[in-house]
């Protein structure tokens, strides 16, 4: 069985175990139900809300430059910590926070393979403590962004092929049939996918215990939808979270060397005034 | 503290399929509902039992499910 493209990136919960009391070791939970870290937690974690800490809460972007040095200040992070991340739905917004230190270039961020589910359902220690650190004085690269697609990229990927567009929602938000995840808001004027896209939602990646699908299953999901890493490959959803997840799996764990998340997502696309979407499925759309 | 007695099943929720899961922390019994195709978590509760908790839950997310609307495409 190959191994992945970068082992180093994702963390077993049994490492996690055994480095609780490793000071270079920062672990924070970040979830989508953010009340979650309360209920209980891997002892030593700490947790980012990515609704008010891993964006700008004013004009829609994510962190500026000055707000994540702020963020790793105040989480006791310095350049040279392994920072490991894990959170709920599979480490959606978990992977949200790994995008986001890529860009501003922190060199050891980690994902813990399952997230909080696998923590959970293993029976390990939990917390229902809040952590603190002493804050530090951390200092940021400029952004990245070959890691972040921004809407003209995304019109010329679509009206050229120039890139992939690997939509990572569900079949029935690719198709339009539904606007948002069922129960959630629905946040766009229009449903559909981007005219071009490819569906391969991204709990397609993952075993039902939470943790990564093996390198040589993903291959063959993406290879079968002819993302191979011949070509540029731009993933979306609905703001970004998600897309984050298969960002992570494209990048890192099948080394694909031009993956960009369009953070923008659906949320931007689906209310874009005179722009083009599709509905239906797709003919070549990922099979459950 | 550990979370104990973790299980998860699917089952069908209003025409959607749900995940439930549920363990128990200390006293409290504690349950998750979350969408298995679309992958968003629907709603958590805390119960005195495993069965409390659940149906907590499943009520909760088939309130939020029956929003949904569905469009002809």
């Amino acid at each position: 069985m190959a191994e992945y493209a970068h082992p180093e990136a994702l963390v077993s919960t049994e490492w996690v175990a055994s480095h609780a009391n490793d000071p270079k070791v920062r672990v924070v939970e970040v979830d989508v139900d953010t009340k979650a870290y309360n209920e209980g937690h891997i002892p030593g974690a700490i947790a980012w809300a990515w609704n008010t800490q891993l964006c700008d809460t004013v004009r829609r972007d994510i962190l500026s430059q000055e707000q994540f040095e702020a963020l790793m200040s105040a989480s006791g992070v310095t350049p040279d910590t392994t920072l490991v991340i894990y959170g709920d739905n599979n480490n959606w917004f978990a992977a949200w926070a790994v995008w986001q230190a890529r860009i501003y270039g922190h060199a050891d961020v980690r994902l813990v393979n399952g997230g909080r589910k696998k923590w959970l359902a293993e029976g390990r220690d939990i917390s229902v403590e809040p952590h603190s650190v002493a804050p530090t004085q951390y200092r940021a690269h400029a952004a990245d962004l070959s890691l972040r697609a921004f809407l003209p990229q995304v019109q010329a990927a679509s009206a050229q092929r120039s890139a992939a567009l690997v939509d990572v929602r569900s079949p029935q938000e690719f198709t339009g049939e539904i606007l948002a995840p069922p129960g959630l808001p629905e946040t766009c004027q229009r449903g559909g996918h981007i005219p071009g896209a490819r569906s391969i939602p991204w709990g397609k990646a993952c075993n039902d215990d939470g943790t990564f699908k093996s390198a040589d299953e993903l291959r063959a999901l993406y290879g079968g939808q002819g993302i191979d890493g011949s070509q540029p490959v731009i993933a979306y959803c609905r703001i970004g979270e998600r897309s984050s997840h298969t960002w992570f799996v494209l990048k890192y764990l099948l080394g694909f060397g031009n993956v960009t998340n369009y953070d923008g997502s659906w949320t931007e696309w689906g209310n874009l005034v005179g722009a083009s979407v599709e509905r239906g499925a797709a003919a070549g759309a990922a099979k459950g | 503290m550990k979370a104990e007695q973790y299980q998860e099943h699917k089952l069908p929720v209003g025409g959607w399929e749900v995940n439930l899961s549920s363990y128990r922390l200390g006293a409290v019994w504690h349950s998750k509902a979350d969408n298995v195709s679309p992958g968003a978590s629907l709603c958590r509760t805390t119960g005195a039992t495993r069965e409390e908790a659940e149906q907590k839950a499943l009520a909760r997310a088939g309130e939020l499910l029956d929003r949904t609307r569905r469009h002809a495409v």
